[in-house]
């Protein structure tokens, strides 16, 4: 006889040692280490989130204080390594393998660790990349999760930060696996439900709120003037060009720039309503001033930002929000969102190479990809036309072929330099060093050249969707690399026959006066101006108050 | 403190008629450009003084590029350099010779 109930009966006995240290769903925090040693088996897929903002901190300290003797070779197969706990796992031998998405603060840590031969790293994708893999050939076993507050049946409700929790959720509990949840508080009846308490085996309230990090704020007193510059070029060269109404922008100075100045230089440009209305975006807070001015008409976040709740609460005709009135956000579907539906990406990187190929890696960094691949790329897939898309399709070939497919706009914007001095144009990605050295499969490649249409530095636009051959592709590259080695080896006089061709574009060329480039363009000055633009509804984190 | 001097022939005279203008500030990472138009026709000269040595061809390569860029013939241009990066200082000389030629 077939036995088709082995993955039922293996939970079931899970639960059964799990329930020794709870009452009813819920545990108290002294007994959460317990619990995880009594649930938890060696080899497990466990998905410890671990988001790209909130974090389920105390699932993560208490997991790293399990015993290695009792927990050992654990698959981490979750997006976001940011904590030192998610790092410990490794040190500590609990865990051994890792699948995931995003590493920012723990950057540096991951080649550490890489090289102590501590971790056997399986791949490191794009954030819907692997939580399709949750449903295929990476459910977690375990997944620790974590909500503002849950109700004695183990509902959820997560506010603004919902995150990637639905999908780890579906894929863990349908799948025959246990759901732990840590929360701020249990309430009697919460404010909604976005995790329906069928789906969670054991609550765990913590005494102090989980932790949260800001990624998205740009204070506007840092923004330069030749991001100004680049910010200018990006709106009058592609945004008006283009007639860009659906968008997605990364995150940094050049981007935030080009948010600040929506109100002032392209509101001059007459470009209200025209471009930039429906955005899949995280909270920035410096759209305030465009959302303020009424450029904006909705959007839709995959998580949310610190300080920015009560805003977004007093914005419902913007924001996505629930009946409860605070915002929801979700990264399965504003990663969709921003790949189907939208017509532009933007966004910056730290090294371009001859090709375009893009990277964020450096042979001592790896901060993984997050979204920006899949918000960064063509859709295949994607079967409804819109102006900008098909402009950019027909300049992608030369006559009218049979069949015609539009394309969207990829454009990544950079300075030539870094602060230090480093140059953002490369002859050869430090990605691929660091793939030899690590006998990767794959060099981390953020986006492929060949899906870039555009890349914008303070010197000029390079048009790459106009280009016929990789020698053109090449010379458009160096012919807005500005002073870096790459930029000075141009072809002068291919470079211009470029710019006669439309194909590299500078400020003149755009009747861009560069006394324009002004501080004062830029629609708020501060994290102050942020807040009088809100109405004081934005409540900026501590670290960016500096009055 | 290093002074760098380059002199360059422009494709043509500047236009506009004002005869100085400044622009910029002497800070970390920023620069203060002196332009004057006090020389004959195409010719162009740029006087640098500069607190950090080394970079004499980042330098010229990026007078060089304005030179071809704006054609600032009659200029004698003073810059005071704070440790500006390249893009900088080639933003600034734009500026400055936009602020020449403006009416």
């Amino acid at each position: 006889m077939a036995d088709w109930h082995a993955e039922r009966r293996a939970r079931d006995e899970r639960l059964a040692a799990g329930s020794k240290f709870s009452t009813g769903k819920m545990v108290a925090p002294k007994d959460v280490t317990g619990l995880l040693e009594a649930l938890v088996r060696p080899g497990d897929r466990i998905c410890l989130e671990g988001d790209n903002q909130k974090q389920a901190d105390f699932l993560a300290a208490c997991l790293a204080n399990a015993d290695p003797k009792v927990l050992h070779d654990l698959h981490v197969v979750q997006s976001g390594i940011v904590l030192p706990e998610h790092i410990d796992l490794f040190e500590k031998g609990i865990a051994k393998k890792l699948d995931f998405s995003f590493s920012g603060p723990q950057s540096h840590a991951i080649p550490r660790v890489l090289k102590s031969g501590n971790v056997e790293l399986g791949a490191i994708h794009t954030y819907i990349e692997l939580f399709a893999r949750y449903f295929v050939d990476l459910t977690p076993h375990v997944a620790l999760t974590v909500a503002r507050s849950a109700d004695r049946q183990g509902n959820l409700y997560m506010g603004p930060n919902t995150e990637d929790s639905p999908s780890v959720i579906e894929a863990t509990a349908f799948k025959g696996g246990i759901v732990v949840a840590q929360v701020n508080e249990i309430v009697d009846r919460l404010p909604r439900v976005d995790i329906p308490g069928d789906r969670v085996d054991f609550v765990v309230a913590t005494s102090k709120p989980f932790y949260i990090e800001p990624l998205f704020t740009r204070d506007p007193a840092s923004i330069t003037e030749t991001q100004i510059l680049a910010a200018m070029m990006a709106i009058k060269g592609v945004y008006a060009e283009y007639g860009i109404k659906r968008l997605n922008h990364g995150i940094g100075f050049n981007t935030a720039a080009i948010e600040l100045l929506l109100p002032t230089y392209a509101d001059k440009l007459g470009l209200k309503g025209k471009i930039a209305t429906h955005w899949a975006l995280n909270p920035h807070p410096t759209l305030i001033p465009a959302i303020e001015s009424g450029w904006v008409k909705q959007i839709h976040s995959f998580g949310s930002e610190v300080g920015m709740d009560d805003y977004m609460r007093a914005r419902p005709d913007i924001y996505f929000t629930g009946r409860d009135g605070s915002m929801a956000s979700n990264r399965m579907y504003c990663q969709l969102a921003g790949l189907y539906a939208t017509d532009l990406f933007i966004g910056s990187s730290l090294q371009i190479d001859l090709d375009g190929n893009s990277s964020t890696v450096t042979v001592d960094r790896i901060a993984g990809f997050g979204g920006a691949p899949n918000m960064g790329s063509d859709a295949h897939g994607r079967r409804h036309a819109s102006g900008p898309w098909l402009k950019a399709g027909r300049e992608a070939v030369d006559g009218h072929p049979a069949v015609m497919r539009g394309r969207k706009l990829v454009v990544q914007i950079v300075e030539t330099f870094s602060e230090k001095m480093v140059p953002a144009f490369v002859e050869r990605l430090d990605s691929l060093e660091l793939a030899e050295k690590f006998k990767l499969d794959l060099a981390p490649i953020m986006i492929y050249g060949d899906d870039v249409t555009h890349i914008v530095s303070e010197e000029g636009i390079a048009n790459l969707l106009l280009c016929r051959t990789r020698e053109e592709r090449e010379q458009a590259i160096r012919g807005i690399a500005g002073f870096t080695e790459v930029g000075r080896r141009r072809d002068r006089k291919m470079v211009a026959q470029l710019r006669e061709r439309k194909i590299i574009r500078y400020p003149e060329d755009l009747g861009i006066n560069p006394l324009d480039a002004d501080r004062s363009l830029l629609a708020a000055r501060s994290i102050q101006d942020l807040m009088h633009w809100s109405g004081n509804l934005y409540d900026p984190p501590n670290k960016f108050r500096n009055w | 403190m290093q002074n760098l001097r380059f002199r360059h022939t422009a494709k043509r005279r500047l236009s506009g008629t004002k005869d100085k203008a400044i622009i910029g500030v002497v800070a970390s990472g920023n620069l203060e450009v002196l332009l004057e138009r006090v020389l004959p026709e195409a010719a162009c000269e740029v006087e640098i003084a500069t607190p950090f040595r080394g970079y004499d061809d980042t330098w010229k390569a990026v007078i060089a590029e304005f030179v071809e860029r704006s054609s600032p013939g009659g200029l004698r241009i003073s810059i005071n350099d704070g440790g500006a990066r390249p893009d900088t200082v080639y933003l600034r000389l734009m500026q400055g010779s936009s602020l020449m030629e403006a009416q």
